[in-house]
């Protein structure tokens, strides 16, 4: 495959025409997949024999975790991509990003209290995992503040790019600085490619669907948020040529 | 040549304003760039000294050779005339301000600490900067704000002497200097022509 | 550089600079801390090596926009741009310079607070250490965080949201330290890791800092 057909989408124009016609498909079928998965982890699963019917969140709660650093992953991604190829379209991209994956940090971190409560007899503890998603919530709080804060679009592309990098290296750096400050309570990864699994067959594969499902969302709503950062970059584009002409 | 501008494009807050802007700038020569408010002289000056990227086109100039002065002096209120200067002789690798100061009759300030000059003082104090830097090309951008004749008769012996060093001055002014030598440059036929409206490709605009 | 270093030390001492008010700022968190907690000196000694770095870090980060934000409104960082000094080494100094009025100070006054706060014996010398080599990575953090909000009109709330995430880590192996050292525990690897952040830190972090304020000088 020709991986600089790619850039082609990078153009506008390119980019909303194709997204016209993709986006429907993304949005069914992270409906459908959401419902299906959703459905079926709630009422066609067996109770945990120790947790009960408390550990269905997870349908809710691990897709949402993941998509909170994937959203990360990819903003970091398009940050590069804007830096070195400066492409507007990633740039919006990156900025349509941020609060979708500020949602599913929050989501994550709700579900998870709820979850704790009955588990663990607390909403909230010190614990590694719990607090790394709470800074990288501050994180997300930070991007999104700056880029609200600047007015010239190419200079808030450039700066909150640019945080994105170093936020990923602090991020990482809190990631582990936070698991040496307290070894938590909070139960191993609940997938694992490694042999030896932790979860039955039965509860995983609604969690895959359901997975499947957020990232198809996560997708969607990107794609429909950069649509709108598009229109509206270029609404700001023609007001400013209307002001230089008058 | 000093400094050499060809074909340059700028633009502010992403907007074109001057397109294909080309001059040159031989030593012991000064150009004033005139036009309307707005046109984009800051910018283009300020492209010039590098603060910012060209659109397109390209800015020639000798390494280590040019130096800038814009609408704001850089000057620290608390800090003396002399501490000032000596600061900037120190950045840019000289010593000797004594020329600077005579240049511009701030010998009777020179202790002074900066913040209780009169505005035409430091601005004064400002222009007296470039003398000190000892760089070739003066990149000035409306030097003349708030300073009174004498002054401005000060200033353009002071541009006078430069160039006659073999030195080159581009400046953005309205008033008229009494530097009969100076080139004009009218920025007013390089305004940039709107994009139509249908081109959404790249760039926004 | 050096000349950078010396008027921005000379500006900083002089009437206005602001010298002081981030030694005084930490006093005043470090004496509020009994009013809220309660006098009992068993409580107090166990929190004390977290308050101390917790005002520290509140002290260094009240004094960030200062760094460059004056610089800029006067139009001396223009001049600065398009002088031969390197923006990474502008950035560098403004930092260095930052650290010697405002972290330096806050290193120095944080045995005697800790006096205030019933620091256990033992934990003075590491207090110092750490903090020591900590604030200097707090300084160069905090020169990034003011380098992207410099053009902006209110950027002081703005700088704190972008800075106070990236000092997690400073903060969290700095406490640990001071804690460690007060209670009598081993505390090598904290110590490795924050001397690690800082030398990171201040090797890499400046060149970041250019880049952010070359495109907010354009």
């Amino acid at each position: 495959m020709n991986l600089n057909a790619l850039w082609e989408y990078a153009n506008p124009k390119k980019f909303i025409e194709t997204t016209d016609r993709v986006l429907p498909a993304f949005a069914w079928l992270a409906a459908l997949m959401l419902v299906a998965g959703l459905v079926w982890g709630f009422f066609f699963t067996p109770d945990d024999f120790r947790q009960g019917s408390t550990v269905k969140i997870i349908y809710l709660h691990v897709p949402a975790a993941l998509m909170a650093i994937n959203a990360w992953l990819m903003m970091l991604v398009t940050s590069l991509v804007w830096i070195v190829r400066r492409h507007h379209v990633s740039a919006l991209a990156a900025r349509a990003a941020a609060p979708v994956g500020m949602v599913m940090t929050l989501i994550a971190l709700a579900t998870g209290a709820i979850w704790g409560q009955p588990m663990w007899g607390t909403w909230w503890a010190w614990d590694p995992r719990l607090t790394s998603f709470l800074i990288l919530f501050l994180f997300y709080l930070g991007y999104i503040a700056l880029w609200e804060a600047i007015e010239n679009d190419d200079t808030a592309a450039d700066l909150t790019s640019i945080l994105c990098l170093v936020g990923s290296v602090f991020a990482l750096l809190s990631r582990y600085a936070v698991n040496f400050w307290n070894q938590g309570l909070h139960q191993g990864a609940s997938l694992s490619v490694k042999p030896g699994e932790r979860m039955d067959m039965v509860y995983k594969l609604p969690l895959y669907v359901s997975m499947g499902g957020f990232v198809l969302l996560f997708v969607a709503l990107v794609l429909m948020r950069t649509r709108t950062e598009i229109r509206a970059r270029r609404m700001r584009a023609l007001l400013a040529r209307e002001r230089m002409q008058a | 040549m000093v400094l050499s501008v060809s074909d340059l494009s700028v633009a502010r807050g992403g907007i074109p304003v001057l397109e294909g802007v080309s001059l040159r700038l031989a030593p012991g020569e000064a150009l004033v760039l005139r036009g309307p408010n707005g046109i984009g002289k800051t910018t283009m000056l300020r492209t010039v000294a590098g603060l910012q990227p060209p659109l397109s086109g390209r800015v020639e100039v000798a390494p280590e050779s040019l130096v800038y002065a814009g609408h704001a002096d850089g000057i620290k209120a608390t800090l003396t005339v002399e501490e000032n200067l000596s600061f900037w002789a120190h950045v840019f690798g000289t010593q000797e301000i004594s020329a600077a100061v005579d240049a511009f009759d701030l010998g009777p300030l020179r202790n002074r600490p900066a913040g209780a000059l009169s505005a035409g003082q430091k601005r004064r104090l400002g222009l007296a900067r470039l003398l000190v830097t000892g760089r070739a090309v003066w990149v000035l951008d409306e030097p003349t704000v708030s300073l009174d004749v004498d002054a401005v008769a000060m200033f353009a012996g002071a541009v006078r002497a430069h160039l006659a060093g073999g030195g080159a001055a581009l400046i953005a002014t309205h008033i008229d200097l009494g530097l009969s030598e100076a080139r004009i440059f009218d920025l007013a036929p390089y305004r940039a022509a709107p994009l139509a409206a249908d081109d959404f490709d790249g760039a926004f605009l | 550089m050096i000349a950078l270093l010396t008027r921005d030390m000379r500006l900083a001492m002089r009437a206005g600079g602001g010298f002081g008010l981030g030694l005084a700022f930490f006093l005043i968190v470090v004496v509020l801390v009994p009013f809220g907690v309660g006098p009992q000196s068993a409580l107090l000694s166990t929190i004390a090596p977290g308050i101390l770095w917790l005002g520290a870090l509140l002290a260094c980060l009240l004094s960030l926009d200062r760094i460059l934000a004056l610089d800029w409104e006067d139009g001396s960082l223009d001049l600065l741009a398009t002088s031969p000094l390197p923006m990474e080494g502008i950035v560098s100094v403004k930092a260095l310079a930052h650290w010697l009025t405002t972290g330096l100070p806050l290193v120095l006054a944080a045995p005697v607070l800790g006096v205030l706060l019933n620091l256990p014996t033992p934990g003075f010398g590491w207090l110092l250490a750490s903090l020591a080599l900590g604030t200097p990575a707090l300084s160069v953090i905090g020169t990034f965080g003011a380098a992207l909000t410099v053009g902006l009109k209110r950027g002081g709330l703005l700088l704190s949201l972008l800075v106070l995430p990236l000092y997690m880590p400073t903060l969290i192996f700095g406490a640990e330290v001071a804690r460690r050292g007060a209670e009598g525990l081993a505390l090598g690897t904290p110590l490795a890791l924050l001397a690690g952040i800082t030398c990171g830190t201040i090797a890499l972090l400046p060149f970041a800092s250019a880049a952010v304020l070359r495109v907010n000088l354009r």
